[in-house]
């Protein structure tokens, strides 16, 4: 399983996951406040020159996973152009692609490790005070590990069925992908006791 | 315990999958993902509780920046999107579906999931859905439901395909669905 971490490394992927989050916060924050257009556009603008900062390699993969915003984008300016309020349509606009693209810049600065880091941290109030938080920490790896697994085994049994059928695989494909999902979760709970259970023996005691 | 955290993080990677699957879109000339699809399976299936705790798991992990958000999306730009709303929605969908199948008794499990599928999936998730795109597109929330109404076919669908998974699996691993009645109970005399 792939992050959306940039492979490009930037200088921002030295610093630290809090600060970057709490600079995320603050921004957005900031963003949602402000209602002149010329600021908004200001925003954007400075948004995507971090963006330009790193190289044209960055650049381009950030654009690319802003494209999914495009259609938003002409649905709301269609919309306020038949209501007559372009003014607020267009500042409406900036700011979620701003908002979008700030959330982004730190999810392609951040490593996977740096944000898991950052939940320990956060979580050892939980911690003191008796809640299980190591359960959360063996379901993450869990997640990873197990859905390019299914994902895998879907697309042998869209195979399989392709090797049967003309038909076009659909929906049935997910019973079989159900019951192998829950047999796995039987034998992956048998051996997560057989290690020492959840919760760790060390934790146990 | 051991197994709970299993069958929560194994329902979460199908969330995940289902997702990303293009072979199990559902067709009909627009292309529907199955991720909501897997929401509702993991709250008919695992129940309120779990099936809530594996639904936000996914989106803890969409959180840390994985791309399992349907189409490859994923990082903490997907809570800033118009469709933001519809993300944070899952854990309380699945949670709502879980409960209509506990607690609303009907002799077929498939009815029970379909129906609980349409409370959850599809009731509880366009509030939430429809909440968050006039929050971020400055919209009333009747113009913000008239926009996502469209999706609602499609999802009605999945909700009778929830039905019908739930159905099978009730026939043939009854012992998978702690809430249903003829569920194999300890000391039950089973055929």
């Amino acid at each position: 399983m792939i992050s959306l971490t940039s492979p490009v490394e930037t200088r921002a992927h030295r610093w630290p996951a809090w600060l970057k989050l709490g600079a995320l916060c603050l921004a957005s924050t900031g963003l949602f406040m402000v209602r002149d257009i010329a600021i908004h556009a200001v925003a954007l603008v400075a948004v995507l020159a971090l963006y330009a900062a790193p190289g044209p390699v960055f650049l381009r993969a950030g654009l690319r996973s802003l494209r999914v915003m495009l259609p938003f984008v002409v649905i709301l300016l269609g919309w306020h152009m038949v209501t007559g309020d372009m003014r607020l349509g267009l500042l409406i606009t900036l700011r979620m692609v701003s908002l979008v693209a700030l959330a982004n810049l730190v999810t392609m600065t951040t490593g996977l490790e740096d944000l898991v880091d950052l939940i320990r941290r956060l979580t050892a109030p939980l911690r003191r005070l008796g809640l299980p938080t190591g359960a959360l920490e063996i379901a993450v790896p869990l997640v990873i590990r197990f859905t390019p697994v299914l994902v895998a085994r879907a697309e042998t049994l869209a195979e399989a069925w392709r090797a049967r059928s003309r038909r076009r695989p659909g929906w049935r494909l997910i019973l079989p992908l159900t019951l192998q999902a829950l047999d796995d979760a039987d034998h992956v709970g048998e051996a997560l006791r057989a290690r020492g259970g959840a919760l760790g023996l060390h934790e146990q005691e | 315990m051991e197994r709970n955290i299993a069958q929560i993080a194994l329902f979460a990677a199908m969330i995940a999958a289902l997702g990303l699957v293009p072979q199990i879109t559902l067709g009909f000339g627009v292309p529907i993902t199955a991720q909501t699809l897997g929401v509702m399976l993991a709250g008919a299936v695992l129940g309120a509780r779990r099936g809530a705790a594996a639904a936000a798991l996914f989106l803890l992990l969409v959180a840390l920046g994985l791309p399992l958000l349907a189409g490859g999306r994923g990082g903490l730009g997907a809570f800033a999107a118009p469709t933001a709303g519809f993300a944070l929605g899952f854990p309380v969908a699945a949670f709502a579906t879980g409960l209509f199948v506990e607690h609303v008794r009907l002799r077929s499990a498939g009815l029970a999931a379909g129906l609980g599928s349409v409370f959850g999936g599809i009731v509880i998730l366009y509030i939430f859905g429809a909440t968050g795109l006039a929050i971020v597109a400055q919209k009333s929330l009747i113009e913000a439901f008239t926009l996502v109404a469209i999706f609602i076919p499609g999802d009605l669908l999945k909700a009778a395909i929830t039905g019908m998974l739930v159905q099978a699996l009730a026939k043939i691993r009854p012992q998978t669905l702690a809430w249903h009645r003829s569920a194999a109970r300890p000391g039950d005399l089973r055929w």
